[in-house]
């Protein structure tokens, strides 16, 4: 029985499995998942006021500019989200380099995006398609490994 | 002091002695695993490429716990520690003391337990499995299982079948979290000749050769602090045939669970496991029961 069981949870989690990210480019169902560009940019006011306070986090966000900053993240997401916005910042490498960013302060700002999207209500598996998409940004953001 | 004990002891030393500044907690909650029964960070029956702890890049990490698995005959606890560094290098330790129940009076050696002691190396080679998400590359890496086994009196049976009571296990994990949908899968490769993964030691007279098995873990994360999933595991049944015919045959391993991680210090792991035949010979029933694990990170 239980060996039955497992067979199908295995089989169930192949037939999940239809790629790492999913497509982006016509599918605009996650940026009404966060509320498209309005709900996007209180998510950011809320993720960068505490990114700012954040033990973790506030030595690399305490001299940003806020406004700005939750702007420039608000386009982004919703440009990754599938919205009808366009990010006009610097790409990410050249945003970061000189800071020293280890991983674990990538994983820190992570766990703030999480807690702010669960002080907005987003659904947990709504989370991590949004997370899937930013996750990669890891390669060009950590530069002390 | 024993060697068992400057061993048991190396492993929780790496992770408290070099201070507190070393020992954080970068990984994201339930990333560094459980502790499996010989030890390693992984599920409760397979080691995955994960690293164990929460210590990542640049950081040391360590964990220790306790597991019971209870069937209807037998009973297993196992008690252990890893340590990790830069989410590259694990070590770990784990110590088995195997229940025979009604087999040790059976065979006139009442109160029969096996035990065994593995002492455990994994190295990620490559890949990052929570965060490259743009990519079907997996996390991978290589370990060794140092066993040592102690039959207690069934030291001269084993001799007689032919298993030898030290062996290692060589294995390769590769894991992946596809983010977008919370679902983590593992695949690892386990050459192996140990004998109910070595309490019944390793090898026998019909074949003492090492033969490569598989296992393969899912995951289901429903939130941050909660993942379910199942596992299953071949075993090589080495001591198939034997002197006993086909009275020590095993059986691959599998199980279905659920690990809760309230916070970074502490989670708990529930499971019905099935061992399938264990000495059937002399228990002729398939062993089933529940998996309790609880493990604390530091």
């Amino acid at each position: 029985m239980i060996r039955f069981l497992a067979t199908l949870l295995l089989a169930a989690g192949a037939a999940l499995l239809h790629g790492p990210a999913e497509a982006q480019a016509s599918d605009a169902s996650l940026y009404q998942a966060f509320g498209e560009k309005a709900g996007l940019a209180v998510l950011m006011d809320r993720f960068v006021e505490t990114l700012a306070v954040d033990e973790r986090t506030k030595v690399f966000f305490a001299n940003a500019d806020k406004p700005r900053l939750k702007q420039q993240l608000t386009d982004q997401l919703c440009m990754l989200a599938g919205g009808p916005c366009v990010y006009t910042g610097a790409k990410m490498r050249g945003q970061h380099r000189g800071l020293e960013i280890a991983r674990s302060d990538f994983n820190a700002l992570v766990e703030v995006l999480q807690d702010s999207m669960d002080a907005q209500g987003i659904a947990f598996s709504t989370q991590n398609r949004m997370l899937a998409r930013l996750a990669p940004m890891h390669r060009e953001i950590i530069t002390r490994e | 002091m024993t060697s068992h004990t400057l061993h048991a002891g190396t492993a929780l030393a790496f992770a408290l002695l070099c201070g507190p500044a070393l020992a954080e907690s970068g990984k994201l909650l339930l990333t560094g695993g459980v502790s499996s029964i010989d030890g390693a960070a992984g599920g409760g029956l397979t080691p995955w490429a994960l690293t164990g702890s929460y210590a990542t890049q640049g950081q040391l990490g360590g964990t220790a716990f306790v597991t019971r698995v209870k069937t209807q005959d037998y009973a297993l606890n196992v008690a252990g520690a890893a340590a990790s560094y830069d989410d590259r290098v694990e070590l770990s330790f784990a110590r088995q003391d195997f229940d025979t129940g009604p087999t040790g009076p059976a065979l006139g050696l009442p109160g029969l337990r096996l035990k065994q002691d593995i002492f455990g190396l994994k190295v990620r080679l490559f890949g990052e499995a929570v965060l490259d998400s743009d990519t079907f590359v997996p996390q991978v890496a290589l370990g060794v299982e140092f066993k040592t086994a102690d039959p207690g009196g069934l030291a001269p049976t084993l001799r007689a079948l032919g298993a030898s009571t030290q062996g290692t296990d060589f294995y390769v994990s590769a894991t992946k979290l596809f983010l977008a949908q919370g679902v983590l899968v593992n695949a690892t490769l386990r050459a192996t000749k140990a004998n109910q993964n070595g309490l019944l030691g390793f090898g026998g007279a019909a074949d003492d050769s090492y033969s490569v098995q598989p296992e393969v873990s899912i995951a289901w994360l429903l939130n941050r602090h909660l993942a379910v999933g199942a596992e299953y595991r071949a075993k090589p049944d080495k001591l198939n045939p034997s002197a006993l015919g086909a009275g020590l045959q095993e059986d691959d391993w599998s199980d279905v669970f659920i690990a809760w991680a309230p916070n970074k210090n502490l989670s708990l792991t529930l499971a019905f496991v099935d061992l399938g035949h264990i000495v059937p010979a002399l228990v002729t029933r398939r062993q089933q029961g529940p998996y309790l694990s609880a493990q604390v990170a530091f």
